[in-house]
């Protein structure tokens, strides 16, 4: 049996952050070649970074990794409510704590000798990024079926405003988890407590 | 080792080979083919193995987007309109759209047009561009989103689809209503959708008689679905429980494409 005590990361944690691992990069690779059919912006993404071949293939690759992306951070934030990870591991988190810590990576002092804290900067981004992947879903459900979900529609502007929301959401998505994997090499064990539980 | 023999190169005929080959670079299966061993060629470089059963990932790939056509018909609520616009946010020039270029557009001759009608209906007369016109009209300023995600807003008149269905006594139980157009561009759609009271058959296009680049004489047009289920130049409906599919349905695109 598991010593509880050393567990940093229980099983349906690694479980929902490998399965997301995988949607978010199918659903960014997919994404970057829908957005080449009709780019918003003055680029398009190379094509050799992009999934799905022509624009057929990555909607299907798209509207398929969507309902993983759905369910697997449903159920993230299920487990994360119900078994009060969430209040334990983010809270408190005040602004002034984040500052200061934020200070202390800069100078290469934050300490991560005990990975089952997050620091205050990591409980800021974590809960930024969680509220980013409701975006994004939620900026996606309008652009796939804007006239049944009038609400959301309004809320986000309309049509095209929620396609710039969708991409901003996106570009988001893409610095958190360049930023995340650049901490993840700097410190190699918050990787292996992510496979491990340890 | 064999020796092939040259094939007698004089006898054939040089304006059916050219014929030919353009017929065969044209067939979207084709192309279709080349563009997914490209995805297929990528996908090996990103997993760096030899891979994944290229048929199998197409096959589960295509049982999804069944399902996501399950999910859109639950979705789909027959009574939610799609927003309208004042005429002042009509897009100018409305974009042209389609799986050929601008120089292919057809010519439908007015006077020789007729509209067939056939499947689970009851009358199934053709009909003429002069019947169909003077049925009652309405008219609609509405969105159109393409499956590329642009986006414009036009302004289309013509003969609500549902009042033309029970015109003609169509079984309004059967699955779907299919399309048959001049520009050989074909596609289907869901009875709930058809009978969606915006779902118009559409013959002006701001006013004016819908123009070739629109879809003369006829097409039909839906704001509850995305571009490619709206068919230009229309010549048969047909009524049906047998899926039809569609020109690029059946090469991938989701079949429902609702919005």
């Amino acid at each position: 049996m598991t010593d509880s005590t050393h567990t940093i990361h229980p099983v349906w944690l690694r479980a929902t952050h490998w399965l997301n691992a995988l949607a978010v990069v199918t659903m960014t690779m997919s994404g970057w070649r829908i957005y080449n059919a009709s780019p918003l912006f003055d680029f398009k993404f190379t094509k050799a970074i992009t999934l799905g071949g022509w624009l057929g293939g990555a909607i299907q690759w798209h509207f398929a990794a969507m309902w993983l992306l759905a369910a697997n951070g449903l159920v993230y934030l299920l487990c994360n409510v119900g078994t009060g990870r969430i209040v334990r591991k983010f809270f408190p988190l005040s602004p002034r704590a984040i500052v200061a810590d934020l200070r202390a990576a800069f100078r290469g002092r934050l300490s991560h000798a005990d990975l089952r804290q997050y620091n205050a900067v990591q409980r800021a981004t974590y809960l930024f990024v969680i509220a980013d992947a409701v975006l994004l879903v939620l900026s996606g459900l309008v652009l796939w079926k804007s006239v049944q979900f009038p609400l959301l529609r309004e809320l986000l502007g309309g049509y095209e405003a929620a396609r710039l929301v969708h991409f901003f959401a996106m570009a988001t998505m893409v610095a958190f988890v360049a930023v995340h994997l650049a901490m993840a090499a700097l410190v190699p064990r918050t990787l292996l407590a992510m496979i491990r539980g340890r | 080792m064999t020796i092939k023999k040259s094939p007698a190169l004089v006898a054939i005929d040089g304006d059916a080979v050219v014929k030919e080959a353009l017929r065969r670079i044209e067939q979207p299966s084709r192309r279709l083919f080349l563009q997914r061993s490209l995805t297929l060629g990528g996908l090996s470089l990103l997993t760096g193995c030899a891979i994944v059963d290229q048929d199998s990932v197409e096959h589960a790939l295509m049982r999804v987007s069944r399902f996501n056509d399950k999910v859109q018909g639950w979705l789909f609520d027959p009574r939610q309109l799609a927003p309208t616009y004042p005429e002042s946010m009509i897009t100018r020039p409305f974009p042209f759209n389609a799986y050929y270029g601008e120089d292919e557009i057809r010519q439908v001759d007015a006077n020789s047009y007729r509209l067939e009608v056939t499947g689970m209906v009851a009358d199934r007369h053709a009909w003429t561009l002069t019947e169909l016109r003077a049925l009652p009209q309405t008219d609609q300023v509405t969105r159109h989103i393409c499956v590329e995600g642009w986006s414009a807003i036009g302004k289309w008149g013509g003969v609500t689809f549902s009042s033309f269905l029970s015109r003609i006594g169509a079984d309004t139980s059967a699955r779907y209503v299919g399309f048959k157009c001049a520009d050989d561009y074909y596609t289907s759609i869901d009875m709930p959708t058809a009978l969606h009271p915006q779902t118009q058959l559409t013959l002006s296009y701001d006013g004016q008689p819908l123009p070739p680049r629109y879809g003369f004489p006829m097409k039909l047009r839906m704001p509850t679905k995305l571009g490619y289920k709206n068919p230009k130049h229309i010549q048969a409906i047909f009524v049906t429980n047998t899926y039809p599919g569609g020109y690029w349905e059946d090469q991938g695109y989701n079949w429902f494409g609702g919005s």
